[in-house]
């Protein structure tokens, strides 16, 4: 038990990109201490963070065709789910989730170590 | 609003899971089941039976599937009433379900010869788990069996109490086995193998008894000659007949069972029929195939999708007896207006009988090999004319050419240790696993699951062979004529070009509201289509969608498996210079780019630049994008030709330069490639080229739909031309056609074997003003498209290339 300082998790958002940075159904590339980062962003204007690896062989998921709230891997056409990172079935894995918020058209991420 | 399925088997669930798919929450659903299981494969009973098998392997949704998705399961209950005018329906022990809809798929029953004996204790039908464990406790207790019948079922039965050690008799009444699927030479065949696997048969014999022992359980079988043959088991495989009894008690009218619409509703709207129990324009079918069709259909209905209809299905079989190969579809025997190719090859074992009528196949019985089965029934339910191909037709699909699996075309020679899929690594053995263990049925869930086929496509064929002979009949290729575009959508491509051209659609949101797609924004397979469809279609006019394209295209490189990107510059016909050379290798050193090879194409591949490097560097090439990632013109392969080659007849190097001028920039379904020599020793490899050009002394020749790629394929004679304008006209008119009516990912053999190679010369050969009019619409497209490398590093699209930080 160390002090309620040390216990206390600091939350802290960093500022990745305005929304309209992000092509609609399109992605870019954050570059972070934690590595490549894909922020995304769907027809409907809603934002999701993933890390930027395919959990199949680690394709760069940023390059994917994204639709309704799924992106197709590049490399081998994993579909994975925008919201949680994970795979659509009957493959299994995920991708690292960053939470994210959108304020005033502001794209905020927040990136601690895993 | 409330569902009440009568009966648990196949058809039924399945039609659940397809409602289930398209509309989870319009009802809530009450299944019936007689049996105390959940539902099962009932196609895999024989190897069950066979002992190659176990029960648990053919589950295909268990209790914990009905709970998930909020489905009243009653195992056990028997339904014995429907009443029609309080809208409920009444098991056997009270339990009762109001409905606002019923789906009945009651089944069938198997037929019992009304013959004396036929109630002894040891008497047995083979239609369900109970048939079978009872089958497999006799074989463990009694040595003889009988098994009357000679059809599908009964052979089965029959291996597979063999295969439990029994002595087995199959008796059947008419002059050879299988009669409804196999003409005379086939039945001899398939006689002579399985006895040669220890069966013995009696034809032309008619049972008249059954005779009991004093213990009350059958000692033999008594025929009309009086003859009479020892049997402790009795199995009746004498056909089937649709389970109406609940229908006809609700008053639904039934003839040859339950009589079903195209939108598999009875007399009741209200009330649907699918499976055995139906009657469908007067045919009720016993196979699982048309079963699963059906379901679609009603599922599609229920959902309140009025827009499938169901019109029949041609039937398929395939025998699964282990190591008999044996398939029979459709018309198999013929009549005065069909023609047969017959191959027999009675040493080897190998009958091969195709009846054709009207240049179209309408049916077949292959023995011995069946490697070639999918793609007959596919030629089958696509009326595909097969003039074109009539003098090879008997020799299949030819799979010669193909890579990756070590140069097999036949599945069942192959063991389970032998890999299949050489792109995904998949072996044989694993993909009988997974149908068997996961209740696979069509090849997209095989390649869902395995990955096997799923890649370059090369081993479709073998997947598609391991698939039936796995599940038998059930397996039916999809229809590719009407092969709907992807999931999102029940419209085939063709559907959809016409829609884009007739309604003049000019952005992808606008066909899929249109057309309406079930999911807001496509996927990953439909939104490539449609965009080229667009393009196409309404060049200069519909809006290019670069995030409905696959990142090569939308990044104008190829991605690699680092995530880094190829380049491959633009050379002319294979030509290039000092001042060319020396700009790529300063750029190699400027961006360190760690590899430069040379391409099949007579280019140079520069790989591994990093992605935000990418519109510097074709700024500093300064040559125009060689499009090796997109699916449009790749290279003109070229050789020497007249100017220096002592043979050359011909100026290839230039004629190939001037096509590449004239054709570059230009999207097509997949990729193309040229090819053009200067003389028949064909030094650049024409004849394998979606256009191969090739110079000789009063011209040039030029072939068409050639691939050196998956499938090696050579190029097929179009026509000869003498000048070089005609070689442009002609090749550039024959790529518009393939442009205009290809489907997306089709490359031109593809297009060319659909098509026929005698429609492509009647539009582009014959017609003159046609091939004219083609290649005018080619120029018109192509005047509109720029050099997307000199556009992006001069600054378009930079949002593509650049990196966020933070």
């Amino acid at each position: 038990m160390g002090t309620v300082a040390e216990r206390l998790v600091v939350v802290k958002w960093v500022r990745a990109c305005r929304v309209e940075d992000i092509p609609r159904l399109g992605a870019r590339v954050v570059k972070s201490a934690q590595g490549d980062i894909a922020v995304f962003r769907n027809a409907e204007d809603e934002v999701f963070a993933l890390a930027d690896k395919c959990p199949h062989k680690g394709g760069p998921l940023s390059q994917g065709i994204v639709f309704g709230r799924k992106v197709a891997c590049p490399l081998h056409n994993w579909n994975i789910q925008l919201e949680d990172g994970c795979a659509v079935a009957p493959d299994v894995g995920c991708a690292r989730r960053y939470p994210v918020r959108v304020e005033a058209a502001v794209v905020f991420l927040q990136i601690s170590p895993a | 609003m409330k569902l009440v399925m009568v009966g648990n088997g196949m058809a039924g669930v399945r039609t659940l899971e397809e409602l289930l798919k398209l509309a989870p929450d319009l009802y809530d659903i009450t299944v019936f089941g007689a049996e105390p299981h959940a539902n099962y494969n009932r196609i895999l009973l024989s190897p069950v039976l066979a002992g190659e098998m176990t029960l648990e392997d053919i589950m295909l949704n268990d209790v914990g599937w009905y709970r998930d998705n909020g489905i009243r399961l009653h195992l056990g209950k028997k339904v014995v009433k429907i009443d029609r005018i309080a809208r409920k329906v009444i098991a056997s022990d009270g339990t009762e379900a109001e409905y606002d809809r019923v789906l009945l798929a009651t089944g069938s029953n198997p037929f019992i010869l009304p013959i004396p004996g036929a109630d002894l204790e040891g008497v047995l039908t083979y239609r369900d788990i109970a048939d079978t464990n009872a089958m497999i406790e006799a074989a463990a207790k009694y040595k003889h069996a009988v098994v009357i019948g000679g059809g599908l079922l009964g052979l089965e039965a029959a291996n597979g109490l063999k295969a439990r050690g029994m002595n087995v008799t199959v008796v059947h009444l008419p002059d050879w086995l299988m009669e409804r699927q196999l003409d005379r030479t086939a039945a001899d065949m398939l006689q002579k193998s399985l006895e040669a696997k220890g069966l013995q048969f009696l034809l032309k014999t008619e049972t008249s008894e059954i005779l009991g022992g004093a213990d009350g359980r059958v000692k033999a079988v008594r025929f009309k000659d009086g003859s009479e043959l020892v049997a402790d088991l009795v199995v009746m495989a004498v056909g089937i007949r649709p389970n109406t009894e609940l229908a006809e008690s609700a008053g639904l009218y039934c003839k040859g069972g339950i009589v079903v619409s195209d939108t598999m509703q009875t007399y009741d709207p209200k009330i649907y029929a699918v499976g055995e129990c139906a009657a469908h324009r007067g045919v009720a079918y016993g196979l699982v195939a048309p079963l699963f069709e059906m379901g679609k259909v009603c599922a599609n209905h229920l959902a309140h999708l009025g827009i499938g209809r169901y019109e029949g299905s041609i039937l398929s079989t395939k025998l699964k007896v282990t190591g008999i190969d044996l398939f029979s579809a459709g018309d198999f025997i013929g009549n005065g207006e069909t023609e047969d190719i017959v191959l027999h090859d009675a040493v080897g074992g190998v009958y091969k009988k195709l009846v054709i009528r009207d240049d179209r196949i309408v049916g077949g019985i292959m023995v011995g090999d069946t490697a070639d089965g999918s793609w007959y029934l596919q030629l089958l339910r696509d009326r595909q004319d097969i003039h074109d191909i009539r003098d090879h037709l008997m020799f299949g699909q030819g799979h010669l050419g193909n890579s990756g699996h070590q140069g097999r075309s036949n599945a069942a020679a192959m063991s389970d240790a032998m890999e299949v899929c050489g792109c995904n690594g998949v072996c044989k053995g694993a993909i009988v696993r997974a149908i068997k263990e996961k209740g696979l049925f069509s090849l997209d869930d095989v390649r869902k699951h395995t990955k096997a086929s799923s890649s370059c496509g090369s081993c479709t064929g073998l997947v598609e062979q391991i698939l039936a002979s796995t599940v038998g009949g059930a397996y039916q290729p999809a229809e590719s004529k009407t092969k709907p575009v992807c999931g999102c959508t029940d419209h085939s491509h063709e559907d959809v070009r016409r829609m884009i051209r007739e309604h003049k659609l000019l952005s992808i949101p606008e066909v899929i509201k249109f057309m309406e797609w079930r999911t807001p924004n496509g996927c990953a397979s439909c939104r490539p289509a449609l965009n080229y469809y667009l393009l196409s279609t309404w060049p200069r006019e519909a809006a290019d969608d670069p995030q409905s394209r696959y990142i090569n295209e939308r990044a104008h490189a190829n991605i690699q498996k680092d995530g880094s990107y190829s380049v491959v510059p633009r050379m002319w016909g294979g030509s290039t210079s000092a001042a060319e050379l020396r700009r790529i290798a300063d750029v190699v050193d400027k961006y360190k780019i760690p590899t430069v090879k040379l391409t099949g194409g007579q280019r140079v591949d520069l790989l591994g630049v990093k992605k935000q490097d990418l519109p510097a560097v074709w700024r500093d090439l300064g040559m125009p994008s060689g499009h090796a990632y997109a699916k449009a013109l790749r290279t003109v392969k070229t050789c020497v030709g007249s100017e220096w080659c002592r043979f050359g007849v011909q100026d290839s190097t230039n004629m190939g330069i001037a096509l590449e001028k004239d054709l570059w920039r230009m999207c097509a379904p997949h990729k193309v490639k040229l090819a053009v020599s200067g003389c028949p020793r064909n030094c650049a490899e024409a004849t394998i080229k979606d256009v191969g050009v090739i110079g000789v002394d009063s011209g040039w020749e030029i072939y068409v739909a050639g691939n050196g790629g998956i499938k090696a394929e050579v190029a097929q004679f179009l026509c000869k031309v003498k000048t070089e304008a005609e070689v442009l006209e002609y090749a550039g008119a024959f790529l518009q056609l393939y442009r205009e009516e290809g489907r997306y990912l089709d490359r031109t053999v593809h297009y060319v074997a659909r098509a026929g190679l005698d429609y492509i010369k009647q539009r582009v050969v014959d017609d003159g003003e046609n091939r004219k009019a083609l290649y005018a619409r080619l120029q018109y497209a192509l005047s509109g498209e720029k050099d997307p490398w000199q556009e992006r590093a001069a600054g378009v699209a930079r949002h593509e290339f650049e990196l966020l930080e933070v």
